[in-house]
Formats: C-alpha cells, structure tokens, sequence
C-alpha cells in the first residue's frame, strides 16, 4: 500500500494525469433560482480534492450532481471518460459518505457495510473478505455486530466511510462527513481520512466549510462561492496568493487595503505581516510599505498569540495584527501606532 | 399529595365511573345466570363461559377471526400505497390535504356510511342500474347480503386505521437512507424491500392491531350488509343484550373478546420490547 501511494504521488507531478471526473457546463436551477451558473470542473484520479465555502454555496449541489442525487439542470458530467449525466446513483461507481452519516438504523455494522456488495452481487466469500478488510482499515472489528444507535458519533462515522470505500469506488464522495463530531475528534479523523486515502489511491471530493480542514487534507482546494469557482489551488497556493478578496477573507485572516488608482483591486495583508511600531520611530524604508497611523483599540488574548485591533487615523479601518509572547513591546488599548508591512507579503486581489 | 397530582382527578373520576365500574359489571354478570324472564340471577357459574364452546359459538367465532384477519390483510394491502403515496410521492404542500381526505369520512356518521352501501350495492342500487342500462348483465347481481359485502364494508370503515400509523412512520423515516441505499446500488424497488419496508414495520403493526381488533367487535357492519346470514361474533354479543335478553351469556361473549384483543396487544408490545430489548442487551454486552 506504501509503494501504491508513492507510486500515485510521482503520478501526480507528470504533466500527464487521468483525468476521473469531468464537469462540463454545468448548471443548476432549483424553482427558477439559479444555484449553479456554467460550472467546468476536472478532477484527476487519486487526487484529494476539497470543495471549500460558505453554506448555501452551491458545493454540496455540486457533490450531490457528482453522485447522481441531483441531475444538472443544463451541461455534462464524465465519470472516468464515460457520461453519466442521466444515469441513476445506483448505476454510478461513485459512493458518499453523507453529512449525517444515513447508516441503517435496523442493520448491524456489518449487514450495513455488506449491503453495497450485496447489490452489486458480489460472491459470499468476496464479500466477508472485503468487509473484514474494511472493517480492519476502519478499526470496527470489535463492533461488527453493533446497531448504529449503539454507537459514538465516531464510530458510526467510520461505518460510514466503511460502508463506502468497501464498493471500491472510483470516486469517494464526502459531505462534511466530520461536522459532527467534537473538535478533538475531528483533528483525528482528518488524519485518518488523509492516510486512508493515500492507503487506497481513491479519488476523493471532500465538501467542508471549514477551511483548517481543507487546508490540512487536500491536494487541492476549489473555493466555491454562489456556486462559481473562486480559487482552484493547492493549499499552500491558496493560503499565499489568494486571487480575490473572498478567498482571502474565506481563508484565514486578512487585512485589506486600497491601492491609490485601481478600485478593481485591494492589497491583503495577513495579520502575522503587519509590523507595528511607535509612531514615527523607525525610518521609511524602501522594501516596506508606507506607515499607516492608528490607535490600538483591543487586544486579544486567543492562546498562541494575542490579536492586536488597530484603528486607521484617515480611514477609520480596523486592521488585525498579532502580538506574540517573546514581543519586547506589549501594546495596550489607546497606544499610538504605525504599522507597515514589507512589499512582498501583501497580495494583490481582485475585489 | 402533590397538589398538581389534582389534576388527574377529573379524568380518573370519569374513567372509574364509566368505563371501569361497567367493566366490572360486565364481569360480575358473565358469572351470572338469567331467569326465564331475563333477569338476572347472581349464582357465581361458569355456564356461560362453558356454552361459548358449543359448535353453534365456536363456528361464528372462527368465521370472526378469519373475517378479521382478512379485513387487516386487506387493508393493509390497501392502505400501505395510500400512505406511500401521501407521504413519500405527494409534494409537502398537499400531504395535509391528502390525510385530511382520508379523515374526512369520519366527519359522517358511521351508521349513514354503511347504509350508503346498502344503496349503491342492493339490486336496484347504483351499481345493477349502471351494469343493466350498459347491457353488461341480463339480471341484477346479488352485491349484497353475503360475506364479500361484509369484508367490503369493514375494509371501507376500517381502512383509515391502517393508513395513518403507517403515515406516521413512513413520514418520521430518515429520507436520507432511501439516497444512502440508492448510492450503494439499490434500485427503488430493493431499496424499497430492504429499507422503507422493514422500517415501516412497527406503523404495519400497529396499524393492523387496531384493524384487526376493531372487526373483531364489528356487528353495525354484518347487520346492515350481511343479514342474517352473515353473523358474527360482535352481532351475537349485541343479539344477547338486545333481543334474546340474556345479558350473561353477552356479558361473557364480551369478556372473552376483550380478552383476545388483550392478548394481541401483548404479543404486540412484547415484539417491540423485544426489539428494544435486544439493543439494551447488546449495550450491556460492550
């Protein structure tokens, strides 16, 4: 299994990959709403892709269209080169794991996992094979018999990616499989889920909102906002070089700034970038921004760092600056400030 | 006493004065015997329980419970697609709609309804004149009067209660499964068998307990659509009371009916429990 996922992360930098899902021109309206306008969209085999935004963003319709539980309005979906824009979910050699898990309340663990394989007529002894394999890779082996209300939200979350990945399908489909679950519990899962994906080479779509998780899990991060594609990236790119101000402010924190001659575009500085200093004590300095003058107007105390809020003299702006616990200077609510930042770490957004 | 525990008082007043102090009346006459006359003399015998056995009793009896189990197997094959179709095909707005028109008979007199039978289904009914006037048959047929009328008639005034528990389970089941079982490769018809169906089973249940027990005790619907020939157990019961005087003989008709529909009402609970049962022993178990 190793050298399997090696051998798809080499795959991964050659300039020609297989391509496993293809969206074209998709568009979804629901009772005349447009929830989808154009949509195209490719996903490559073995890749670990997040579809990341705000509820209501159109990422889950985008998922659920994937899976054939919603039919696209106009425009084609490709499943491993064959079109399966019309075909039924029960037709499709996709599989989800579903926000609220949808495990069967009236089956044990194991009736509930062999129940695709069933369907799909796998033979008997195919069947426990696999199912004891997943069931393995899944940690459940001891609660093979167990209903699902029997169960921590966990546990019956790794079910339901057993019940999943046992179809070994060409696409996992995952809805916020992990919001659910208490923060702790999340951090673990998503490690989990990262390695079981490396384990199998599968093709994951994984739908969150929550952009640490996105961040953390993917390959790649799609940035859906009303329904259009924002940003699609690698992580580190997105957090970087975010392209326009949603990304931005949906990714982390940012401060955003006006270019004097372009109201198509604002400068976004991270918190973590933002030098603050007493005023007019340090010099102009030519790879730093001009100083903006301010007040601290709060600081917060978050754990690792303290966030720092500082009110702009001529804009009125708040900007977010952090305050670590080795800082010689302790900034208090009322000081007089400049900040400035150094040219190279403010990106240039569309607004 | 708590002084909210008052509150109960009304209704166990009513509950005593008119349901549990006849019952026990009931009681106490079954043990009794009656004069010639009717009138009854308290001798503490068990003659009437003993007479429920002759032949005469015991064919009628049967007739009952196969009556009944035919009207609950009816309804359910009946009932199960109206509340499939209120609750999982009808778009939200009109599932009230939908369960209003199965309630709507209701709103009639049960006694009107029966009759309405009588007009359409007599050979000078509704149903011969259309069939004569059509040339379909020479001579009216005999629609009424028999055994078929009287299932017609109790399916017809039972069928709601088999309908709204299944209703109510089919609307409370997590559509979310139906997607779970349709993305693991089920088509609709297997997802409907290993899914929906076995999760609808407790409204099933309950449903047809309420059917079942309800024809047992049927006699408005034999009376007025089965004449003389088709009597049942509950006609007999109420032929006790009202013509043959022997209050009794009724009395323990009606106890052993009671008794049975007890029984039913246990197994029914005993099942759930054991269901439940088995998941809180499972629990244990980890």
């Amino acid at each position: 299994m190793e050298f399997k996922a090696n051998d798809r992360k080499k795959g991964c930098d050659t300039p020609k990959m297989k391509e496993m899902i293809r969206l074209v021109g998709i568009t979804k309206e629901f009772d005349h709403t447009t929830i989808i306008p154009p949509l195209d969209l490719t996903i490559n085999d073995g890749e670990f892709v997040t579809l990341l935004g705000p509820s209501g963003c159109g990422k889950t319709t985008i998922l659920r269209m994937i899976a054939g539980l919603e039919h696209p309005t106009t425009g084609h979906i490709y499943l491993d080169d064959e079109d399966v824009t019309s075909l039924a979910p029960y037709k499709r050699n996709v599989n989800m794991v579903f926000q609220h898990y949808a495990l069967f309340p009236h089956m044990t663990v194991e009736e509930n996992i062999r129940f695709g394989l069933m369907m799909k007529k796998v033979p008997r002894e195919e069947q426990d094979n696999r199912i004891n394999q997943v069931l393995y890779l899944t940690q459940l082996e001891d609660l093979r018999y167990r209903k699902p209300q029997q169960m921590s939200g966990g546990q019956q979350q790794r079910v339901a990616i057993a019940r999943a990945v046992v179809n070994n399908p060409k696409v996992l489909l995952l809805d916020e499989p992990l919001g659910a679950l208490d923060y702790k519990l999340r951090k673990k899962m998503q490690l989990e889920l990262k390695n079981l994906q490396r384990g199998l080479g599968i093709t994951f779509i994984y739908v969150t909102h929550d952009q640490e998780e996105a961040l953390t899990m993917s390959d790649r991060v799609i940035i859906v906002n009303g329904g259009r594609i924002e940003q699609d990236d690698p992580p580190a790119r997105i957090y970087q070089y975010p392209k326009s101000q949603f990304a931005a402010n949906f990714i982390g924190e940012n401060n955003f700034f006006a270019i004097e001659g372009d109201d198509q575009h604002l400068l976004a500085v991270r918190p973590q970038y933002i030098e603050v200093s007493d005023e007019k004590e340090e010099p102009e300095d030519s790879s730093r921004a001009p100083f903006y003058y301010g007040s601290v107007v709060e600081i917060l105390f978050t754990g690792t760092i303290d966030k720092v809020y500082i009110r702009l003299d001529n804009t009125n702006q708040m900007v977010t600056a952090y305050q670590y616990y080795d800082d010689k200077k302790r900034w208090k609510a009322d000081d007089r400030v400049a900040i400035r930042w150094k040219t190279e770490d403010a990106v240039k957004v569309t607004k | 006493m708590k002084r909210g525990k008052l509150l109960v008082v009304p209704a166990m007043g009513w509950l005593s004065l008119f349901f549990a102090l006849p019952l026990l009346i009931v009681v106490v006459v079954s043990f009794a015997s009656r004069t010639a006359y009717g009138q009854v003399v308290f001798n503490w015998t068990l003659a009437n329980y003993i007479r429920f056995f002759e032949p005469l009793y015991m064919t009628i009896f049967a007739t009952t419970i196969v009556t009944a189990l035919g009207t609950t197997l009816l309804t359910f094959a009946m009932g199960y697609p109206v509340a499939y179709t209120i609750a999982m095909i009808l778009p939200k707005k009109w599932q009230q709609a939908g369960i209003i028109l199965v309630m709507i008979p209701f709103w009639i007199n049960f006694l009107i309804r029966s009759f309405a039978w009588v007009i359409i289904l007599r050979s000078q009914g509704v149903v011969n004149t259309i069939l004569l006037h059509l040339g379909l048959i020479q001579k009216p047929l005999t629609l009424l009067y028999n055994d078929a009328a009287v299932l017609l008639g109790m399916v017809y005034a039972l069928l709601p209660f088999m309908v709204l528990p299944i209703y109510v389970s089919l609307e409370q089941m997590d559509k979310r499964l139906l997607e779970a079982a349709s993305d693991l490769g089920a088509p609709p018809v297997t997802a409907f068998r290993r899914i929906t169906l076995p999760l609808t089973m407790p409204g099933v249940a309950a449903g047809s307990i309420l059917v079942f027990i309800s024809s047992l005790g049927m006699f408005v619907v034999p009376d007025i659509m089965g004449g003389a020939k088709s009597a049942l157990i509950g006609n007999i019961i109420q032929n006790q009371f009202l013509a043959a005087r022997d209050w009794p003989f009724g009395s323990a008709l009606s106890i052993i009916l009671a008794l049975l529909a007890l029984v039913m009402i246990l197994l029914y609970y005993k099942a759930l429990q054991a269901q439940k049962g088995g998941q809180a022993h499972a629990k244990n178990l980890a």
